[in-house]
């Protein structure tokens, strides 16, 4: 039997613990392409969770009725419909953003986030779960998002959210708004986010194994300078 | 000329994987070794030159004259999921041995978004059907040598010490970046 964890757990554990980027490593065509700018980032993000949250509601709803064997095909024509809702939305009341967006705002029906969340989560859990965790996956999602796209938008253009910010002698990185700065400002912030992890669970090993030793009052090992 | 021109332009300059991000949990996921790579190349290609045909038949058969064009989404990705089911049959009669070096990577081409996208884009240029077809065949072509360099490369990396932190996905990405640079070399070979 597995363990209930609360709600509020259910929609922080997208946060960070398994956070759709970092840890989960879905849904990278729109975190690698739209990210040129924040605002971009911020779009697609809340474009991606509108579909996320909408489509694992209807889908822990139906669950019991939907026969295992044509599962994904009807998941598929549920994350169509929201996709279709969102996609002419942006198209008739932001149709410069739907521009620079491009393709990607359709091609949230592919993005592998949602079918995984549908397949993993909502399928097997009661529609508030799934309400909050698709929430919190939507969440850490915009969270990486708005990281990778401020980091090329200072460095790229200079600009947050459209506002300068660097000093005028500032030369762009031109690198950072092409399609080479996305992988390589991806790649080194989730080293990054690896080795942070990593220092963090050494620090609790030694820290348990000091605690350990001074209540047990172990001999200490003996280190050679 | 000017369709040789369109498929060098799919395949090199505007690269699927490297330029437009279409494409890149299959060229993560199943980059890792040579032959693998080459494989998941050759379906992904074969499935799309199907799916630019089709979808571009659907489109300017059913959905224009109908008005229909808010169905765009759905009937392409349904069409995408039926047509790789179908392939998969198909192949599974004809010929075994293609049946097995093929078989897993073909249900993982549904979720492709370099399949969807090249639909989309096809509709969204307004591409003629012989166009379309030669933009998938470039489209394709792209894919595949995008994956195979990366494979040889990823197979180079297993032997080297990559710090710790950085193996696997993050390495992967850092590659990637360095295979775009060098892909941006051959941008403004086409004016």
């Amino acid at each position: 039997m597995k363990k209930q964890v609360t709600l509020l757990k259910e929609y922080t554990k997208g946060l960070w613990e398994i956070n759709p980027v970092f840890k989960q490593v879905l849904g990278m065509c729109p975190t690698l392409a739209v990210t040129v700018s924040a605002i971009n980032g911020i779009a697609m993000a809340l474009a991606t969770t509108f579909v996320l949250v909408l489509s694992s509601l209807i889908i822990s709803i139906i669950r019991k009725l939907i026969p295992p064997q044509v599962r994904i095909a009807s998941y598929i024509v549920i994350i169509a419909t929201f996709v279709t809702i969102a996609d002419l939305v942006m198209k008739a009341q932001f149709p410069e953003l739907s521009k620079s967006l491009g393709p990607f705002i359709p091609l949230i029906v592919v993005n592998c986030l949602i079918l995984g969340r549908a397949e993993a989560f909502a399928s097997k859990n009661t529609p508030v779960r799934a309400l909050f965790d698709s929430l919190g996956n939507g969440t850490g999602f915009l969270i990486v998002l708005f990281i990778i796209g401020s980091i090329r938008e200072i460095l790229g253009s200079g600009t947050i959210l459209g506002f300068h910010i660097m000093p005028l002698t500032f030369e762009p990185w031109l690198i950072m708004i092409l399609p080479a700065g996305a992988f390589l400002t991806l790649g080194l912030l989730m080293g990054l986010a690896n080795f942070y992890v990593d220092h963090k669970k050494n620090k609790e090993r030694e820290s348990i194994i000091e605690k350990f030793r001074s209540s047990k009052q172990l001999p200490t090992i003996e280190t050679e300078a | 000329m000017e369709f040789f021109l369109l498929f060098i332009s799919a395949a090199i300059i505007n690269n699927f994987v490297l330029s437009m991000f279409l494409g890149i949990c299959p060229f993560i996921g199943v980059s890792n070794k040579f032959s693998s790579a080459l494989s998941m190349g050759m379906a992904t290609t074969f499935v799309m030159v199907i799916t630019a045909v089709v979808s571009w038949l659907i489109w300017h058969l059913i959905l224009i004259p109908n008005g229909l064009e808010f169905l765009q989404i759905p009937s392409f990705i349904l069409v995408i999921a039926s047509l790789v089911q179908f392939v998969e049959m198909f192949i599974k009669k004809v010929s075994q041995p293609i049946y097995r070096a093929l078989g897993i990577f073909l249900p993982l081409i549904t979720t492709n978004c370099a399949i969807l996208g090249l639909a989309l884009l096809i509709a969204m240029k307004d591409y003629t059907f012989i166009e379309g077809i030669f933009f998938s065949l470039g489209a394709g072509a792209g894919f595949t040598l995008a994956l195979i360099l990366m494979a040889g490369i990823r197979e180079e990396l297993e032997l080297a010490d990559v710090p710790k932190p950085f193996r696997g996905a993050p390495i992967t990405l850092i590659v990637a970046g360095l295979l775009a640079l060098a892909f941006m070399g051959f941008a403004g070979m086409i004016s």
